[in-house]
């Protein structure tokens, strides 16, 4: 069976709420089936009206989206068989477990022993199993989300959209319901796409991600690529964490350039965007690529002073001025070795400028 | 482990309960001071006068402060055969002191009442009793009129002898004590009573139906709009709360009248014709137009301070798992509603039961209610014992019609916001 790989198709869609002011700017996105995705961005960024047109709860100003290579502007909501998890888990409070579940299956007419046996087949998926005449209420909100995700996938949706579902729960919990998703996910094979603004869920979660921002996806590609080589300094700064320089291309070839910081000294970076000399640019270097006391040969070698040592137990933070940057960091794992980590001590830093990706200045 | 049986003390040895009371005491009379002049003002202005209502409508101690000594005669007397010498002397030794005050007309009517024609053989005695002579009361008494030789006459003195009646009541409902103390009803034509009760309640319950009807879109529009908007139309709402309720009722029946606004614009659009003008005033619908319109912030209310903890979200919900629109509605957002329904529903139900102004100013005949009638008998007849009984009839309905909806729906499930 060849997958789908256009199976949801975003076609150059646009969304205003107001004739004034683009929520969605031409964007396009194709879903492949069975995929996990997730629309990442600041709040404000168009995600969610993304997600809400798929859902049908918000018509496109102009473009069309496509499901299964169908258009589905003109069809109303409770006619696209898109299955929906809620920020605030939208429960029907006055139900019971079993009744919430059931509801979607009551709708299309299913007998009373199909309805049963599917309500226990998505409990027991959850791992619920036995909570069927519990309320809402009664339920904890890792009990409550765990229906909800129930309750979406329970009628066999092709797609399932999920809006922020694990923003009300604590950390632990919403780890472990981020495997747990990812599972669900993993063992049925439906198309997911999911909005978030944590990074931390987009990366282990997905298949892919886009990341958006004003509107527009700044980039689409799977989590581990946009970590390590994001393509431009929105996306750099956005996932995860990076220093920063900014500076001038004074020299570039096909894969390493030379960027003449504000201090006046040059460093090597590997061109992402700047295409001649004379550019202004960022030069984004991830904390852990940089190491102290360089054994090998870097092509980056510079002395930086330290300011300020954070303790984190499994590393130390150590925040630098380095090459006029004074909001350096530095990642050290926790060890008993590094005993001339101490705030006012001179380090040498270095890395490979194949891990310094100079970007668009914004 | 014992110390479950123990008691718990506190680190210097006074028992934890005894603390806890001399730790909350000074919270506790400071809330009560707070809360006092209300249950003053309460007490005064609502709890005691209903007490009073209720005294005035079931005394009926007249007759047993007239005839004292007859009464207590009678006490031995089995009510079957004419009484005894002795009750005939006491009847004519009270009969006399009241005709010394100039009461004995009193007595009359309200004997009277109780059977026809004592009336007049009262005020035969009393011309004929300045001739009696002393002792031998029974054959003196008989002589004057035969009536006074029926048993039936002496029966009915006895039956007011009770210092409590509800008689009242009775007649609230149009039915009465007959001569043989049953309880029976009033004729046919006479029975005015019950059909104001039917009518009152009628009224109550289209009015509710009718404010459910226009209130449930208002408040779901006023829940579901934007703030800029919504703030507009509950000021729209509102305003019939900051008029006068005289002064929106006397709009009214600007508008209502047979030359009215609503009837001139029936007759420019053609509906009717100008000698044919509807009567939409002086009877129910007026009653219903005007209450209906008066009684609708009620039910908007509460009703928009439910709908507005309803997140969109669960309608959105609904959709999305495979809900048509009306689907949706009736199986999430209307059960979510029911406890603003009950809440305005109720709050509606018992302001129009004993609704007034509005009745007397544009029921007319047809439609006046219960409450104007309570009036009647305050203001016109002065029989405050019958208004008492009726009003206090119209309460007990009320707390009816609250038990039924909390065996219905559960007062704590009721929202006004």
């Amino acid at each position: 069976m060849s997958k789908n790989l256009e199976f949801v198709k975003f076609d150059k869609v646009d969304k205003s709420y107001d004739g004034k002011v683009l929520v969605v700017k031409d964007l396009n996105l194709d879903i492949a089936e069975g995929e996990f995705i997730t629309m990442l961005g600041p709040s404000g960024s168009g995600k969610t009206t993304c997600l809400m047109m798929l859902a049908g709860f918000e018509t496109p100003t102009n473009g069309e989206i496509y499901l299964d290579k169908n258009p589905i502007s003109n069809i109303p909501p409770h006619k696209r068989g898109i299955g929906m998890v809620f920020q605030n888990y939208a429960l029907f409070p006055h139900m019971t477990v079993y009744e919430n579940l059931a509801f979607p299956l009551r709708v299309r007419k299913f007998s009373k022993d199909d309805i049963d046996k599917k309500v226990n087949k998505a409990l027991s998926m959850v791992s619920l199993s036995g909570f069927e005449n519990r309320m809402p209420g009664q339920l904890s909100g890792g009990q409550q989300q765990r229906v909800a995700v129930a309750r979406a996938l329970v009628f066999d949706p092709q797609v399932v959209l999920m809006d922020e579902p694990l923003g009300a729960l604590d950390k632990n919990l919403r780890e472990s319901m981020q495997y747990e998703i990812k599972h669900i996910h993993e063992s049925i094979g439906v198309t997911v796409v999911y909005v978030t603004h944590d990074q931390g869920e987009a990366l282990t979660m997905s298949n892919r991600i886009a990341v958006f921002n004003d509107g527009k996806v700044q980039q689409l590609s799977s989590p581990d690529e946009l970590y390590e080589k994001p393509v431009n300094s929105f996306v750099a700064e956005f996932i995860g964490e990076n220093n920063r320089f900014s500076g001038e291309v004074t020299e570039i070839s096909k894969d390493k350039c030379k960027v003449k910081l504000t201090s006046g000294t040059e460093i090597m970076a590997n061109p992402i965007t700047v295409k001649a000399k004379g550019e202004k640019t960022i030069v984004s270097l991830r904390p852990e690529r940089a190491i102290i006391d360089p054994q090998k040969d870097m092509d980056n070698n510079h002395k930086g002073k330290i300011e300020e040592v954070i303790y984190h137990g499994d590393h130390t933070r150590v925040r630098l001025n380095l090459l006029g940057n004074k909001e350096f960091i530095l990642k050290v794992p926790n060890s008993s070795s590094r005993m001339d980590i101490k705030v006012g001590n001179q380090i040498n830093i270095g890395w490979n400028s194949q891990d310094s990706r100079a970007l668009d200045p914004k | 482990m014992s110390s479950e049986t123990q008691k718990i003390l506190t680190t210097d040895g006074i028992p934890l309960e005894v603390s806890l009371k001399k730790a909350e005491k000074k919270n506790k009379i400071k809330a009560f001071l707070l809360v006092a002049p209300l249950l003053f003002f309460i007490v005064i202005t609502y709890i005691f006068p209903i007490g009073e209502m209720f005294t005035r409508s079931i005394d009926d101690r007249m007759v047993t402060n007239m005839l004292p000594k007859t009464f207590k005669a009678m006490e031995t007397w089995d009510g079957k055969e004419l009484p005894s010498e002795e009750v005939f002397a006491a009847f004519l030794s009270d009969f006399r002191l009241l005709a010394e005050k100039k009461e004995h007309g009193k007595l009359g009517q309200r004997l009277n009442k109780e059977k026809n024609g004592f009336n007049t053989i009262l005020k035969k005695l009393w011309r004929k009793m300045k001739n009696f002579e002393e002792g031998n009361a029974k054959e003196q008494i008989m002589e004057i009129h035969k009536r006074f030789r029926d048993v039936k006459y002496w029966q009915a003195i006895k039956r007011t002898a009770p210092p409590y009646s509800m008689a009242k009541y009775l007649k609230g409902m149009d039915m009465y004590y007959d001569e043989d103390g049953k309880i029976v009803q009033v004729e046919e034509d006479r029975r005015i009573h019950r059909i104001l009760w039917l009518r009152t309640l009628e009224v109550a319950f289209f009015v509710t139906i009718f404010c459910f009807l226009m209130g449930y879109p208002i408040a779901h529009l006023l829940a579901t709009l934007p703030m800029k908007y919504s703030n507009l139309l509950m000021i729209c709402v509102l305003l019939p709360f900051w008029t006068s309720l005289l002064v929106r009722t006397a709009s009214w029946m600007i508008l209502l009248q047979q030359q009215g606004i609503v009837n001139d614009f029936f007759v420019w659009i053609g509906l009717v014709g100008d000698d044919n003008r509807p009567e939409m005033m002086y009877n129910k619908t007026g009653t219903y137009v005007a209450m209906t319109q008066i009684l609708l912030p009620f039910m908007v209310l509460p009703l928009y301070s439910v709908m507005k903890t309803i997140s969109p979200s669960l309608m959105r919900a609904g959709k999305s798992l495979g809900g048509t629109p009306f689907v949706a509605f009736w199986k999430v957002y209307f059960p979510l509603t029911i406890p603003g329904i009950g809440a305005g529903c109720l709050l509606v139900f018992i302001l129009a039961i004993g609704y007034y102004i509005t009745p007397a100013l544009v029921g007319g005949a047809s439609g006046t209610l219960i409450s104007n009638q309570i009036a009647y008998h305050m203001k016109a007849t002065l029989d405050w014992s019958f208004a008492s009984a009726m009003g206090l009839m119209l309460l007990s309905g009320v707390l009816v019609v609250y038990w039924i909806y909390n065996k219905l729906v559960g007062i704590d499930n009721i929202k006004l916001g």
